[in-house]
This record gives structure tokens, C-alpha cells and sequence, in this order.
């Protein structure tokens, strides 16, 4: 394996890193008019990421990076040829960021109110924008031989792309529920926990579909294992989670992203961003990877970088552990 | 306007507002962990009390600064794909070095340090904060770097027209990067200080008059005062040397930027410093223009030597034509420009006084730091209604200094998006009219009117809740005292 492997799968670690984290985040923001009866229920939900939200968004960002310094025309051909998704992506994104910081900041019911429908929205676009960008990856865009575009300014809105988004908007309801079902205390627990039983399967089956229309495109005979695995642990996390047993049935959704990212950037592999026109204009790993020394470089960073990351956010999940209930959500103070 | 004009616009638009937060953050997360640092050594509860209410407004302004920046990640790919194809290789390096390196430890210890007051000892709390902030310093090492090699490409070779990184060593040390990071950095604490001073002063002129300590926050806002005033004035003579060597440096790797900081028509030997001019500074051959000016000044303002010759404006076209072009190659990618003559001028007016502004406008907030100083000496309150009034309105001059400083430094540079290095690799320069994506106006329009209307409407909310939080003073920020009974089960801090 070269170096340019080694980024590919480098940048697949950091989507996975992202999808984990953010998986729940959009989560939690999307679900927070379906689970909470009131004000301090909305900010039990929000305090379950409140410290750790703006360091899981941190993947994305690194994601961005690392592919502009590994596969430079990977980085341009994809976010060039889907700018104003990518755009609609941003601006969720900074709505949702700005309402997390700035809703209890004024003792307002408009106030809050308005900042609630931020994150919800945010929530809810974020989520189908980063389900449109994975699935166009994965996909394909209309490009041409420099790697351009060629087609509407929504090329890339498609019916596949479209189950990319509904994938992990369902994905996301699914794991921020039990996220919050193992984060809270009290109703809101309860009602988190009977809200993934309830609307989980129907929720993954989107996901299901974009795994096997990718498979049916591109998959090759080992991705279908991890196919395969995504199924048995999405099941096994019901199952876990109707026992009762929230921290497993987390840990087995956890384990469905790794097999979801081995699945769809495997069968990627070794395209970087397929073209729909013709097969010969796909960009590759090989096409795109920046040079030896520079990969070089960029290799001795993750080296010592990435555990680095692991241990303090794995830390700072650590110092955070205990579960969130409407006990401790103080009185609002503002000036 | 074509798609390179609004693309442009955008970049310029955004990173602008972006660089209104970004300093403010940088200079405060510093001075605020230096607050708590003073607390935890002394126990003197003022120290406490300042690191509340000054991290409190540290926090408004952060969440204003990531979700800035967050767009500025994606818009070299998203406007700027054949520059990203361009300088990949090179510039990614650095861009994801800030990530792995700056950005996962700003946010990820700020989460700490917000949260964990009652989470973690105080030690360790206070490590956050240090972890925090000097990330923030960190992210500013690695983007300056990243945007030097633009201003003076080192460490590459030419491979298949392309710039190919030899050393990231030679990128990370460049000259003009070690010269721009301090200056940076400088400036960053410049409007910290600043803040300190306008809203202390404020706060220390309205309580001038309580005598039994009802206010009993009047040793905090005179800390703050002195702390900010200090900051000011020591930033400025970081600045004025910092700024003093990074001219030097431009005047051998972007001659044109400094003949266009200048406006200098004509080769002089010796060049006089221009300190303000009347007239149209845009005319290319000088004619209107009356300039008041410093003799010689300039000569050593490049070479440190009185007499030396400074390059003027028309010498530098005709070398510029002579060595990348008269013309536009003919290329359908350039649109209008294509095969049309190159204009090597960067925009004068915007130059020259963009120039002249930053410097006035540094000198005017180093002034206010000086000035505050002076008039809050051994205990003294100044009890005249301008001492409040030009406090808070010195809040905005680094603001506007910075803002300056960076419009100078990224127009003087046009045409060129990689600036060619007069003693680097040939070829290693990229028009930016050719680095822009092929995209539709309609598209770029879209995301021009998008991101400036919801910037600016976020602005008007940042400031408003920095305005309230400022007025509600330190009561504002301190969690109520708890009465006797109730559980303790409260978190330290919530959303």
C-alpha cells in the first residue's frame, strides 16, 4: 500500500470520526421538538452535547483540510461541483452553531424560541447536506476531462443522492435518540428510548437502500460483508436497546458507521469522485494524490496528531459522563 | 460583474467579517487565561471576577468567529477550484496541519474550560484555559503561514507547471510568514487591549462617584483598564517593529506593493515617504498629486539607508511585462480577459490609503493605550464625560487598523493570487483571474447576497448581546449565591 492509499483511508477515518460524532449531534438537535415537553427538557437535550458539539464539528473541518493537502482535485472538483448544496450545508451550519451559544443568552420565550428553530432546522439541513456530499462522493458527478462540472448547478441532486440524505437524517434520529436515551435521566430518557424503538427500523431503512444501490454501482465482493455487518449490528442494537441496555445498544450503532465507511469508500475505491459522463473522466486516488513528500509530511502530523486528538476529546467524553436530567439544569442568569 | 469579480467580492466580504472575530478572540483568550492565571496564584477574588466577565464576552464573540470560519475552510475548493488544483500540493499542508494541530484543541479545551468549572481542579481547569488560547495563537501560525506562501512562494519545485512542495520547512519558516505572524499576533492583542480599556473605562467612570464600595467591582474595572492599557502600548511596539521589518521584506519580494502603498510613479534615489496626499492617487503617471512629504524617509523605510533608490510604479510594469506577459494568454477560462492586456497596478486608492489608515489608525489606538495609562495613574478616575466617550470609541480603532492592514496586504498583491518570488522557482506564480471556478454568476450571487445578509444579521446580534452582557457588568456573569437548602446537583454552567 502507498502513501496515497493511506490517505484515502485517512480521509475515510476522519469522515468516520465525523459521521460518529456529528451523527448524534444533528441528532439531538432535530429530535429536541419531539422529545422534550418544555424549556428545561430542550436544554437537558442540548447540554448532553453542549461541551463536546463544536469539537465533534472539528472532523469535518480536518476532513476539508486533509483532502484539499492529500487530493487537492479531489477537493476542488467536489466542492466546486456542488456548491450551492455545499452552501446551504454552511449556512446550517453556522445557524446551528450561533443558536447553540446564543439561546440562553437572553431570558426571552421569543428569544429562546426562534433560537430553537434554528437548531432544528440546522439540525435537519446539516444532516441532508452531509447525506447529499457522502452519497455524491461515493456516487459520482457529472464532470468533465479537467474535472469541472458540466451539468445544472444541482447535478448532484439525485434520486441516489437523495436516499444518501434520508440515509442519514435517519441514521441521525436514530443515534442521537439513543444518545440521549444514555445521556439523560427521568421522562425524557424514557421517551428517547421508546422513540428508537419505535421509529428506528423504519429510520435505517434508508440507509440500507443507499448501502445496497452503492454495492449494486460499485461494490465489490468485501464490501458486502461490511454490508453484512451493518444489518447484524443495527439489529443487535434493538434488540440491546429493548433489554434496556442503552450503552451497547450505542456502542452497536457505532460499530454499523465503521461498516457503513468501509462499505461506501470501499466501493469508492480507487475513484475519489466517479464521473457520471464517462468512466475515463473519474478522478482516482492516483490521479489526485498530492505528491510522496508532501503525503510524506502530512503522514508524521496524523501520526502523532490523531491519537493525541483521540485521548483528550476521548477525555473530555470522560470528565462529561454523567447522565443529564432536569435537576441539574440551573436557573436561567443573564444580565 | 463577471464570476472572478463576485468571486472576489466574496472571499473579500468573508474573510473581513471573519477577521473582526478572529483578533478579538486570539488577543482575549490570552489575556483571559492570564486573568486566570493571576486568580489562581493570588486567590484574589477580583482576578476571579475579571475572568468571568471578560471569558463571558469571549464566548459571545468565539461562537461568531468558528462559524466564520468554518466557510473559509471550504471556499478555496468551492470558488477557487483551479487555484486549489494550483497550490494543493503546498498550501493543504499547512491548512490541515491547523486543523489536526489548532482547531481540535481550541475547541475541544474550550469545551472544557466552559463546562468544567466545577468538573475539574482548578489546575487543570486552568490548563484549559492555556490549551484554549494558545491554540487560537497556534491556527494563526499555520494560516499566516499558508497565506505567505501566496505573498512569497518558497520550499517548491516546478513539476508538470504545477508547484511541488521540497520542504515544509522552508514553508513554515518563510521570511515573510515570521515577519507576518508576529505582526499578526500584535494586532490581535492591540484590540484586546483595547476592549479591556473601553468597556473598563466605561464601567470605572460610572461608578467614579461610589464611595462605600456598593459597586464593589471598581477594583475590577480598574485592573482591567491598566491590564488593557499595558497591552496596548507594548502591542504597538511590537507593531511598529514588526511592521517596520515586514516592509523591508516587502520591498524585495513585492516590489509593486510597496510602490503601490506608496503611489511612487517614478524611480526616486532618494524616495520621500508620502504622508498624505491630495489628488487622485489612481493616475498612473502621478499628474494632480500633491503629496506632503518625508524626505528620504522611504529609502530607509526599504533598505535602512538614506539614499537608496526605491522603485517606481512604471519601471515595474515594463519589468512585470517583460517577464510574465504583456497579455492574458488566450484561454476560454479567463472569459473577458482573455488575450487582453494585463494591469499590474494593484488599485492605488485602496493601497495608499488602506496603508495610511492602518497606520493611523494604529498609532490612534496605541495613543488611547498611552493616554489611559497616563490619566488613571496611582488611583486616579478621570471625571470628565470624554474619558467614557473615546474609551469605548478607541475600541474600534485596532479593529479598523486590522481590517485595513489585511485589505492593503491582499489588494496590493493583485493580479496575482500566488505572487511570483523574484529569487524563487520560475513559473511558480498564478494570475487570479485564473484561479477561479468555473461557475455560473447566478451560482456566485447566490452565495454572495446568502452569506453577506446572514453575516451581517448576525453581527447586529453579537453586538447586541455584547452590549447587554457589558452593561450588566460582572453581576451579569456570576452564578447567583446559592441559598441555604437547595440541592447541589445545579450544573456550573448550562446553555
Amino acid at each position: 500500500m502507498d502513501l496515497a492509499d493511506l490517505w484515502f483511508c485517512v480521509i475515510a477515518v476522519l469522515w468516520l470520526g465525523y459521521l460518529f460524532l456529528e451523527g448524534f449531534d444533528f441528532g439531538v438537535g432535530m429530535l429536541m421538538p419531539v422529545l422534550a415537553r418544555d424549556d428545561t427538557e430542550r436544554r437537558v437535550m442540548i447540554n448532553t452535547i453542549g461541551p463536546v458539539w463544536d469539537g465533534n464539528e472539528v472532523w469535518l473541518l480536518v476532513a476539508g483540510g486533509a483532502t484539499f493537502a492529500a487530493f487537492p482535485g479531489w477537493y476542488a472538483s467536489l466542492f466546486s461541483g456542488t456548491y450551492l448544496l455545499l452552501l446551504l450545508f454552511l449556512v446550517a451550519l453556522i445557524g446551528r452553531g450561533v443558536a447553540f451559544e446564543y439561546r440562553g443568552k437572553v431570558d426571552s420565550d421569543r428569544w429562546r424560541r426562534w433560537w430553537d428553530r434554528v437548531i432544528v432546522a440546522g439540525s435537519l439541513v446539516a444532516a441532508i447536506g452531509v447525506g447529499l456530499l457522502v452519497a455524491t462522493t461515493v456516487l459520482g458527478l457529472p464532470i468533465d476531462a479537467d474535472g469541472n462540472r458540466v451539468g445544472s448547478p444541482f447535478a448532484a441532486v439525485t434520486a441516489e443522492s437523495l436516499l444518501g440524505a434520508a440515509a442519514l437524517v435517519g441514521f441521525a434520529l436514530v443515534h442521537g435518540s439513543v444518545f440521549i436515551a444514555l445521556k439523560t435521566d427521568g421522562d425524557i430518557r424514557h421517551r428517547a428510548r421508546a422513540f428508537a424503538i419505535r421509529v428506528g427500523p423504519w429510520a435505517l431503512l434508508p440507509l440500507a437502500g443507499l448501502l445496497v444501490v452503492v454495492q449494486l454501482t460499485s461494490g465489490k465482493w468485501w464490501t458486502w460483508t461490511a454490508v453484512a455487518v451493518v444489518l447484524v449490528v443495527a439489529a443487535l442494537a434493538f434488540e440491546r436497546l429493548t433489554a434496556g441496555r442503552e450503552g451497547q445498544a450505542f456502542a452497536a450503532l457505532g460499530v454499523a458507521v465503521v461498516a457503513t465507511v468501509v462499505a461506501l469508500f470501499g466501493a469508492l475505491y480507487p475513484n475519489v469522485l466517479p464521473s457520471t459522463v464517462d468512466p475515463a473522466f473519474s478522478l482516482t486516488v492516483a490521479d489526485t494524490a498530492s505528491s510522496p513528500y508532501t503525503l510524506e509530511v502530512m503522514s508524521w502530523v496524523a501520526l502523532f496528531g490523531t491519537p493525541a486528538v483521540l485521548v483528550y476529546q476521548g477525555w473530555t467524553y470522560w470528565v462529561f459522563r454523567k447522565r443529564v436530567s432536569t435537576a441539574h439544569i440551573p436557573p436561567v442568569h443573564v444580565p | 460583474m463577471d464570476v472572478l469579480e463576485l468571486a472576489r467580492w466574496q472571499f473579500g466580504i468573508t474573510t473581513v467579517y471573519h477577521f473582526l472575530m478572529v483578533p478579538l478572540t486570539i488577543g482575549l483568550a490570552v489575556l483571559v487565561a492570564g486573568m486566570q492565571t493571576a486568580w489562581v496564584r493570588t486567590g484574589d477574588v477580583k482576578y476571579l471576577r475579571m475572568t468571568k466577565f471578560w471569558g463571558k464576552l469571549l464566548l459571545v464573540n468565539f461562537a461568531m468567529g468558528v462559524v466564520t470560519g468554518i466557510v473559509q475552510e471550504f471556499q478555496f475548493g468551492m470558488a477557487w477550484s483551479e487555484y486549489s488544483r494550483f497550490v494543493g500540493d503546498v498550501f493543504g499542508a499547512p491548512l490541515a496541519m491547523e486543523g489536526l494541530v489548532a482547531f481540535f484543541v481550541e475547541s475541544t479545551f474550550l469545551g472544557l474550560w466552559i463546562f468544567g468549572w466545577d468538573r475539574l481542579p482548578q489546575r487543570v481547569h486552568l490548563a484549559c484555559a492555556w490549551a484554549f488560547s494558545l491554540a487560537t495563537v497556534a491556527s494563526a501560525y499555520f494560516i499566516l503561514a499558508a497565506n505567505s506562501w501566496m505573498q512569497h512562494p518558497v520550499g517548491v519545485e516546478l513539476v508538470d507547471g504545477k508547484p511541488r512542495l521540497t520542504s515544509i520547512w522552508a514553508v513554515l519558516t518563510n521570511n515573510t510568514a515570521l515577519a507576518a505572524i508576529p505582526h499578526t499576533v500584535a494586532g490581535c492583542f492591540a484590540v484586546a487591549g483595547a476592549f479591556l480599556v473601553g468597556v473598563g473605562g466605561w464601567h470605572l467612570w460610572r461608578t467614579r462617584d461610589d464611595q462605600h464600595g456598593d459597586d464593589g467591582d471598581r477594583p475590577v474595572w480598574r485592573a482591567s483598564v491598566r491590564y488593557g492599557g499595558w497591552v496596548g502600548a507594548v502591542a504597538f511596539a511590537a507593531l511598529a517593529i514588526t511592521g517596520d521589518l515586514q516592509g523591508k521584506l516587502m520591498f524585495e519580494q513585492q516590489p509593486m506593493k510597496m510602490a503601490a502603498a506608496e503611489a511612487l510613479c517614478h524611480t526616486e534615489q532618494p524616495a520621500g515617504f508620502s504622508v498624505f496626499a491630495i489628488g487622485d492617487v489612481s493616475r498612473p503617471d502621478c499628474e494632480d498629486v500633491k503629496s506632503i512629504t518625508v524626505p528620504a524617509l522611504l529609502s530607509f523605510l526599504a533598505h535602512n539607508d538614506f539614499t537608496s533608490e526605491v522603485r517606481g510604479i512604471e519601471d515595474l510594469v515594463q519589468e512585470y511585462r517583460e517577464r510574465y506577459g504583456a497579455n492574458y494568454p488566450v484561454d476560454d477560462r479567463l472569459g473577458e480577459l482573455s488575450g487582453q492586456p494585463i494591469d499590474y497596478v494593484p488599485n492605488l486608492p485602496v493601497t495608499y490609503w488602506g496603508f495610511r489608515l492602518m497606520i493611523g489608525f494604529g498609532a490612534l489606538s496605541a495613543l488611547a493605550a498611552v493616554g489611559v495609562l497616563w490619566v488613571t495613574r496611582r488611583g486616579r478616575i478621570p471625571r470628565g464625560k470624554w474619558f467614557p466617550r473615546l474609551a469605548l470609541a478607541g475600541i474600534a480603532t485596532p479593529f479598523l487598523a486590522n481590517s485595513f492592514g489585511w485589505i492593503f496586504t491582499e489588494m496590493g498583491r493583485q493580479p496575482f493570487v500566488v505572487v511570483p518570488n523574484p529569487s524563487g522557482v520560475d513559473g511558480v506564480w498564478m494570475f487570479t483571474a485564473r484561479g477561479v471556478s468555473g461557475l455560473t454568476t447566478g451560482e456566485v450571487w447566490t452565495s454572495l447576497i446568502t452569506l453577506t445578509l446572514v453575516y451581517g444579521a448576525l453581527a447586529v446580534v453579537e453586538v447586541f448581546l455584547i452590549a447587554r452582557y457589558v452593561r450588566g457588568g460582572v453581576a451579569g456573569v456570576m452564578p447567583p449565591e446559592k441559598p441555604d437548602g437547595t440541592s447541589d446537583d445545579h450544573l456550573a454552567f448550562a446553555y
